[in-house]
């Protein structure tokens, strides 16, 4: 008989400890590193494009303006990346929550499960929210938690956009008739 | 390993523990918020933004942080926002998600972090003409909403905060 999954925390009580890292974290790089650094996410994948195409060719990356502003290098905010995937595998695999999946579940109900259809649809969405994220200059990390905390407005406008948009898509492709 | 990237690190690993034992690392719970069925990922992050909000104004107040807010640039709030939002609800991770997701074994996000880096590939390819176009319509700088609204910092955290749990009570209501 399959187990029944764990159904972890209370996201309020997540969320409210993320609060909390998030406090600590800039306190402690402000402290340590002397730069107050907020949780975010977005740059690292501009810095991963550098990297794998700098290693083809060196002198595009070198010579491009949007590279050269965000430099291609491994920094706070990359490793902060690859913490989240091993933090995120030590608790599933602590509370047996971890699973493989080739498809989201709620994807399969609608258009199936083809791994090929669901390869496509998440590569050219992943292509348009990167484009759109370094236009905003965030992503729901960025903007949402750490520009929402320092009541930035441009945040609120960002995240606004986010979830509208997604909401009036979401609505559009997943509903079913 | 230097200080600030054992610093990173750790972070990410807290970070990514959160998200993990919150339960928003899932297609289901992202998706399932723009269709209001599930708000699971709205009750993680207000509750992150209220608890963060207030330990940020004290720290700021004392002189012990610095603040860093994001540029209100009209054309690269709406039109990379609008971007934002259609890339995800088709891939149905943000960005930091996606990376969590395959920790806990839903490696299918892989395909969106491929299309995450090939359009910041492209971003940066295209950044000097977007700088003379979308990026340059209206520029507000870096305002904060205590600034526009002329009020104490406190008085926006408290109303977040009132707003906030009134959204909390309407959730549970809805059973959402």
């Amino acid at each position: 008989m399959e187990q029944k999954e764990s159904k972890g925390w209370s996201p309020y009580l997540a969320g409210a400890l993320v609060g909390v890292l998030a406090i600590i974290s800039v306190y402690l790089t402000t402290v340590l590193l002397g730069k107050s650094m907020y949780l975010g996410a977005s740059t690292t994948f501009v810095r991963a494009a550098g990297m794998l195409i700098g290693s083809l060719d060196p002198t595009y990356v070198a010579d491009n303006t949007y590279y050269v502003k965000e430099k291609v290098i491994i920094d706070w905010q990359f490793m902060m990346i690859i913490g989240i995937f091993i933090g995120a595998f030590i608790a599933s695999k602590m509370d047996g929550s971890f699973k493989l999946e080739s498809v989201p579940p709620e994807w399969e109900a609608r258009f199936g499960g083809s791994v090929t259809k669901r390869a496509i649809a998440a590569i050219l969405g992943g292509i348009v929210m990167m484009i759109g994220a370094r236009m905003a200059d965030g992503c729901p990390s960025g903007h949402g938690l750490s520009g929402m905390m320092q009541m930035s407005v441009s945040s609120y406008v960002a995240l606004a956009f986010f979830f509208g948009v997604g909401a009036l898509v979401a609505n559009i492709i997943y509903r079913k008739k | 390993m230097g200080i600030d990237l054992t610093l990173g690190l750790a972070t990410g690993i807290a970070f990514g523990f959160l998200l993990q034992k919150g339960r928003v690392l899932r297609f289901g719970k992202q998706v399932g918020a723009m269709l209001f069925k599930d708000m699971t990922i709205f009750k993680f992050m207000l509750s992150a933004i209220v608890v963060g909000m207030f330990g940020i104004l004290i720290l700021a107040d004392q002189g012990i942080i610095t603040q860093s807010h994001k540029a209100m640039n009209v054309g690269a709030l709406v039109v990379g926002g609008s971007l934002f939002g259609i890339g995800w609800a088709v891939m149905g991770f943000c960005p930091g998600t996606a990376v969590g997701a395959i920790g806990e074994g839903r490696w299918h996000a892989a395909f969106g972090i491929i299309g995450m880096v090939i359009g910041a590939a492209i971003y940066a390819q295209f950044y000097p003409f977007l700088k003379s176009t979308v990026l340059s319509w209206a520029d507000f700088g870096k305002i904060s909403l205590p600034q526009v609204f002329g009020v104490s910092p406190w008085v926006v955290a408290i109303g977040f905060t009132v707003i906030t749990a009134v959204m909390f009570r309407l959730f549970e209501k809805k059973g959402l």
